[in-house]
């Protein structure tokens, strides 16, 4: 879908049409006591983007993915789905697991890997909403529960393909280089078969060599497997090198939307956050 | 040298045994870090449920070995919806609550079920029929240990493997590590923690009521309160090897048994119970975590 990313800033700029986002998140509020950390928020992912919410520390935007994939339920506001198959719908307070079900799959900033299994079993993991063996099933082990684990081992391993992390298939999560690791929760969070990733922070701690390869394997993961992304980043080199449209926010409220182009040149952004930031 | 094995064979049936009910505490920890005091009360409803049916099946002409299976497996489906029913009713409400709260009210469901089990049955003790059948082995071995103790140390090594093979190699077994190890994530990657849990609940249910049916036959009689005792011991075993480790529990139920068993063919039995205890003393002493166990960070 190349040539709906090149024409997608442009559709952004006004509201998108219902049908043609799958991310539709309208006035999100989330009060912790009294302390409002998220305030009134509004933010849409179209198929085939990369959107990046980016702002200085402590602006909300890991609690805003926390409200958006089931971990807080949101003090107000609505967190819409509008899933390419299915039917769409509001999910504020669903829990985690029917989050990823529906088909939103995230990564965490600091990495939480299964560290005590394989790096395949990491992988086949993201499988197990997708799959139905019961424990019937699995002593019985019928045609169909045999299918499904050699499918399931399948698609672990092209996945696994897909993020060059093969060779490892068999280690202990825990023993990959932290580059690796990284992208191992990638290639996990797609074995749940999303059609929106949610990945925080996916560069932090990486070198510039990493750095790279992970600008081109999300790109890749957008062109080729149809999934769109939504980034928290503070690399704004990648940021701006592979985001369709940004958003920003400061002390949980949104500054500023719009293109790369608009985001590197709005006063707005400059004070709050490039400006102490430039050279990052 | 023939008293020394007789009583390591008694001393390994009992911890057969342990390890079949410590699995359960152990697991249950593993996954919530909840102690589930009413887990020896499923074990205890387990041997009912075998009696009852057992019973039924006499009168109806069933003979030997059909018994066994058949109220064996009735013990387990009974014992499983306990579990299931415990878990969703006392623990699930308060899965968020503060640690205390639900360890008080796996207490109270263990007072629950005892007197429970007390009004709906009796407080006397019952005989429980040999279920398990006098068959010829081989001499060497007969020499030291009779059929019913060979039928219990196969069945718990069994059910031992296959809880291994259940939680290595399946979807469900994954799924319990995952949850394991990272519960918001394994929500997040859209494993179902509640059912996981439940299953949990159903897989040490399983497992504590298969010993209940062995510890019927083979001791011969229960009463409401067995469930008790055996807790006890079960959960020392499973704190010996290290709560919330799989082969610990089972290493823990095993030195516990021969302990016991050791203490009582040398010293008394009378003071079993004193060195089954001071053992685990002595390792809480020198290895806090468990002998398997691994030393928790904690998190300030």
């Amino acid at each position: 879908m190349p040539e709906v990313s090149k024409t997608m800033p442009e559709v952004s700029k006004t509201m998108a049409e219902p049908d043609n986002v799958l991310l539709d998140v309208k006035d999100l509020t989330m009060d912790f006591g009294g302390l409002r950390a998220i305030d009134a928020v509004s933010l849409n992912v179209c198929p085939g983007e990369i959107v990046a919410l980016i702002g200085p520390n402590g602006a909300g935007k890991t609690t805003f993915f926390n409200c958006v994939t089931g971990i807080y339920k949101p003090t107000n506001g609505a967190v819409m789905v509008h899933p390419p198959e299915g039917k769409s719908q509001k999910i504020n307070g669903f829990k985690s697991n029917r989050v990823t079900t529906i088909g939103m799959a995230r990564t965490f900033q600091n990495i939480r890997l299964f560290q005590n299994m394989t790096v395949l079993e990491n992988v086949m993991i993201g499988r197990h909403c997708r799959t139905t063996t019961s424990i019937i099933g699995a002593i019985l082990r019928g045609s169909k529960t045999r299918r499904q684990e050699r499918e399931t081992i399948e698609i672990s391993y092209d996945l696994l393909e897909k993020v060059g992390l093969v060779d490892f298939a068999d280690e202990f999560a825990k023993n990959l280089p932290y580059g690796a690791q990284r992208r191992l929760e990638i290639a996990r969070a797609m074995a749940t078969d999303p059609f929106l990733l949610l990945l925080d922070e996916p560069a932090a701690g990486m070198n510039p060599q990493e750095t790279k390869a992970l600008d081109e394997l999300i790109v890749r993961i957008r062109d080729k497997e149809k999934i769109s992304i939504l980034l928290i980043e503070h690399d704004m080199k990648l940021v701006m090198n592979i985001s369709d449209r940004i958003y920003v926010m400061e002390y949980g409220k949104e500054i500023a939307q719009g293109s790369p182009m608009d985001i590197r040149n709005n006063p707005k952004v400059i004070e709050a956050y490039l400006g102490e930031d430039a050279d990052a | 040298m023939e008293y020394f094995l007789e009583l390591s064979s008694s001393g390994l049936v009992r911890g057969s045994i342990y390890a079949l009910i410590a699995l359960g505490y152990t697991m249950v920890y593993g996954i919530i870090q909840l102690i589930n005091f009413a887990h020896g009360e499923i074990y205890m409803i387990g041997a009912f449920v075998a009696l009852i049916v057992s019973g039924v099946l006499t009168i109806y002409g069933f003979s030997g070995v059909s018994i066994l299976i058949l109220a064996g497996l009735i013990a387990v489906i009974y014992a499983a919806a306990y579990g299931y029913t415990l878990e969703k009713i006392a623990y699930r409400p308060l899965r968020n609550a503060p640690r205390l709260s639900p360890l008080i009210s796996a207490i109270g469901m263990s007072l629950f079920l005892q007197n429970y089990v007390l009004l709906a049955q009796t407080p006397d003790f019952l005989r429980f029929p040999a279920l398990i059948p006098d068959f010829e082995f081989m001499e060497p071995i007969a020499h030291i240990m009779g059929s019913p103790e060979l039928v219990i140390l196969v069945t718990s090594a069994v059910s031992r493997v296959g809880l291994t093979v259940l939680i290595k190699y399946t979807r469900i077994g994954k799924a319990m590590r995952a949850t394991q190890q990272d519960m918001t994530m394994a929500r997040l990657v859209g494993v179902n923690v509640d059912n996981v849990i439940s299953m949990t609940f159903i897989i040490g249910s399983v497992l504590a009521a298969i010993g209940g049916v062995l510890v019927g036959s083979y001791i011969g009689q229960i009463n409401f309160y067995i469930g008790f005792m055996a807790g006890v011991k079960a959960f020392t075993a499973a704190v010996l090897g290290g709560i919330g480790n799989i082969p610990g529990a089972v290493l823990g139920a095993l030195v516990l048994g021969l302990t016991e068993a050791y203490a009582a063919g040398y010293i008394s039995s009378a003071y079993e119970d004193v060195f089954a205890f001071g053992v685990l003393v002595l390792i809480l002493i020198l290895r806090p975590s468990g002998l398997l166990g691994k030393a928790v960070k904690q998190k300030v």
